[in-house]
């Protein structure tokens, strides 16, 4: 029995395997994401570990040093290396948009899924908040969440989760409500099973591929936002290092010449943005052929 | 037609009414005591209490509800601390700088995007068509504060072709006249060519920061929008038919695909209004944003709950004009609601 199904696995892994090294092998920008993305990973597990100086030390004899050996991406107003901030600064942002968007995954599918599942008031309600949420400018919106719920990084998280639910929610309803009527959705039912379970067991896992290129198209999109908010003084407090509020921070400084302080961790949040949109891109190629632009 | 905009001005006030319940919801759930917040650090206990009942905060929720929309329909959406002014009348005051930033930002994103994806959809697979979509894949990626941080040192400190990004106008100059308040406008109506120039000079970088960052949902909807008309059949037909090429893009394709494209600019919107305040801040500019942000960052509430409130009625009447445009430009629409 067990053997049956390793074999009747194995071909279609494979057949995932070399689909993936295919997609890959035709779009190489999707290759240089995936190791992007990698690097960021690391960066955010191990960054704190092998940065050259301490992230928050500030050395007043070697403030405002252009780029040079000693320190790879200058030093700040305060003699502090922008290097070891940056790469610092990754678990933070990374900690921001995952967490974020795993929110907003489990609430916006769930959501989607029993209203696109269960139609009627359900689906009227989810649709009424979505409907709400995209009524407001979506910045603005999460500026004036933040605002209100208090100045700090986990209500950043909620403000970004809360403007990205809408995106969520179509998604998952549209997936949902295909599957409602579906054979195996019926198969279920008939055998008992009971409508969360359904909801759950049979469609939940039927629609994760979809769910995930989501993810991935919304995680540059998150990391964008909360960067932005920290850039207008919400949420990051300084000195902590993370991108958008050392942007801010050098933004004084683009004026004088001193290019260094906001272009490197401004470049370093634009390349993660744009990993995260060609990663969406490959895993939408993935996952679903027929979309591909 | 009448009927027609009647009918979309009913559709936007269950939205405005959302809005409106949201606003409130966030001005009710303010850290800590929102009488205490008001009151100060310093006040006593008896002062506090005093600013509840002055506040209402005392009351139910559904009546200090029915309070807060009574404030809304007469215009009184607090006093601003730091100013010392009414909230509604500062934003009043502060509105034409973001509009005339905003639209004209707009402008120049329609002026660049909409050609370059016409161009990348005849075109496929040319060098424009790999343009557009290197412009698009990078449009989104870019952080607005970045973008304008970047073209700052490009073009103020290297260059030198723009003025320090010190907000709508030199202090050599004084505003024109008030018409419409946006300067450039005025500054022509009142024949006043020195003045405009300095607010050109000082406006077009923000808006460009501001283009750069919408071109690239518009470019990639005009480009999907058009290779889709351009495959249909009466484009074939009219090929077939010897019509001249351009007469084939612009007055067959385009007209059909821009239905598409202005559903793209409700989407823009939402992004510009939000990227704005960014801008707002990079540039110093006068504007509702950075008069939000400054709020902000001294805790003074009212001022940004009016901000929230008024970008939102401003984002639900803009769809409601696109809705409206969209009627204008096809036909079918009318017929159909």
């Amino acid at each position: 029995m067990s053997t049956a199904t390793a074999d009747a696995a194995a071909p279609s892994k494979d057949g995932i395997l070399s689909h993936a090294r295919h997609i890959v092998s035709e779009n190489p920008v999707t290759g240089v994401s995936f190791a992007l993305f990698a690097l960021f990973l690391l960066a955010a597990i191990i960054g704190p570990f092998i940065v050259p100086y301490d992230p928050l030390a500030s050395d007043t004899a070697a403030a405002l040093q252009a780029p040079s050996a000693a320190h790879w991406f200058g030093t700040d107003q305060l003699g502090r290396d922008i290097f070891s901030r940056v790469v610092v600064a990754t678990r933070l942002d990374m900690i921001i948009a995952i967490a974020s968007v795993a929110l907003v995954f489990l609430a916006g599918g769930f959501a989607g899924i029993a209203s696109g599942y269960f139609g009627g008031w359900t689906d009227r309600i989810v649709g009424r908040v979505s409907d709400t949420i995209m009524a407001f400018p979506l910045f603005v919106l999460a500026m004036g969440i933040v605002a209100a719920l208090g100045n700090t990084v986990t209500n950043i998280i909620i403000a970004t989760a809360i403007i990205n639910f809408p995106l969520y929610v179509r998604v998952a309803r549209a997936e949902a409500n295909v599957r409602r009527e579906a054979g195996f959705v019926q198969a279920a039912r008939l055998s008992g099973n009971s409508e969360m379970r359904i909801l759950l067991g049979h469609i939940a896992p039927n629609i994760l591929p979809l769910m995930m290129v989501q993810v991935s198209l919304t995680m540059g999109y998150a990391i964008l936002n909360a960067a932005g908010l920290s850039f207008i003084g919400l949420g990051v407090r300084p000195p902590t290092p993370e991108w958008g509020i050392m942007v801010a921070e050098g933004a004084s400084f683009i004026i004088s010449g001193e290019w260094w302080i906001a272009f490197f961790p401004g470049v370093t949040l634009m390349l993660a943005v744009f990993c995260f949109n060609l990663l969406g891109d490959g895993l939408r190629d993935l996952v679903d052929p027929q979309r591909r632009t | 037609m009448f009927r027609q905009i009647a009918k979309r001005l009913m559709t936007a006030i269950p939205s405005i009414i959302g809005v409106i319940i949201v606003t409130f919801l966030l001005t009710r759930v303010l850290p800590g005591d929102t009488a205490a917040y008001f009151a100060g650090p310093a006040a006593s206990e008896q002062a506090i209490s005093e600013i509840r009942a002055k506040l209402g905060l005392d009351r139910s929720l559904p009546v200090q509800f029915v309070a807060y929309v009574q404030d809304l329909a007469t215009g009184n959406l607090g006093t601003s601390l730091t100013t010392g002014q009414p909230v509604i009348e500062d934003i009043r005051a502060r509105l034409p700088a973001s509009a005339e930033l905003t639209l004209l930002g707009l402008l120049i994103s329609i002026l660049v995007a909409v050609p370059l994806g016409i161009l990348a959809a005849v075109k496929q697979g040319s060098w424009i068509d790999h343009l557009c979509r290197i412009v698009a894949t990078a449009g989104v990626s870019l952080p607005v504060f970045f973008t304008g941080l970047l073209l700052v040192y490009v073009f103020y400190y290297i260059l030198g072709w723009a003025p320090a990004p010190l907000g709508r106008l030199d202090f050599f100059y004084t505003s024109p006249t008030t018409i419409t308040g946006f300067y450039l406008i005025d500054s022509l109506l009142t024949g006043d060519i020195e003045v405009f120039r300095a607010a050109w000079s000082q406006i077009w970088l923000p808006a460009v920061t501001l283009a750069i960052f919408s071109l690239a949902p518009i470019a990639r909807m005009t480009r999907a929008s058009m290779l889709a008309v351009l495959a249909s059949d009466f484009v074939r037909t009219a090929r077939a038919s010897g019509l001249k090429p351009s007469k084939v893009v612009m007055g067959y394709a385009f007209r059909n695909a821009l239905l598409p494209i202005i559903t793209t600019l409700g989407m823009v919107f939402s992004f510009l209004l939000g990227a704005n305040v960014l801008v707002e801040k990079v540039f110093a500019w006068p504007g509702i944003g950075s008069y939000a942000i400054e709020a902000l960052i001294t805790s003074d509430y009212a001022p940004v709950q009016g901000f929230v409130l008024a970008m939102a009625i401003l984002y639900v009447l803009l769809n409601l004009a696109i809705d409206i445009l969209y009627g204008l430009v096809d036909p079918r629409v009318r017929i159909e609601a």
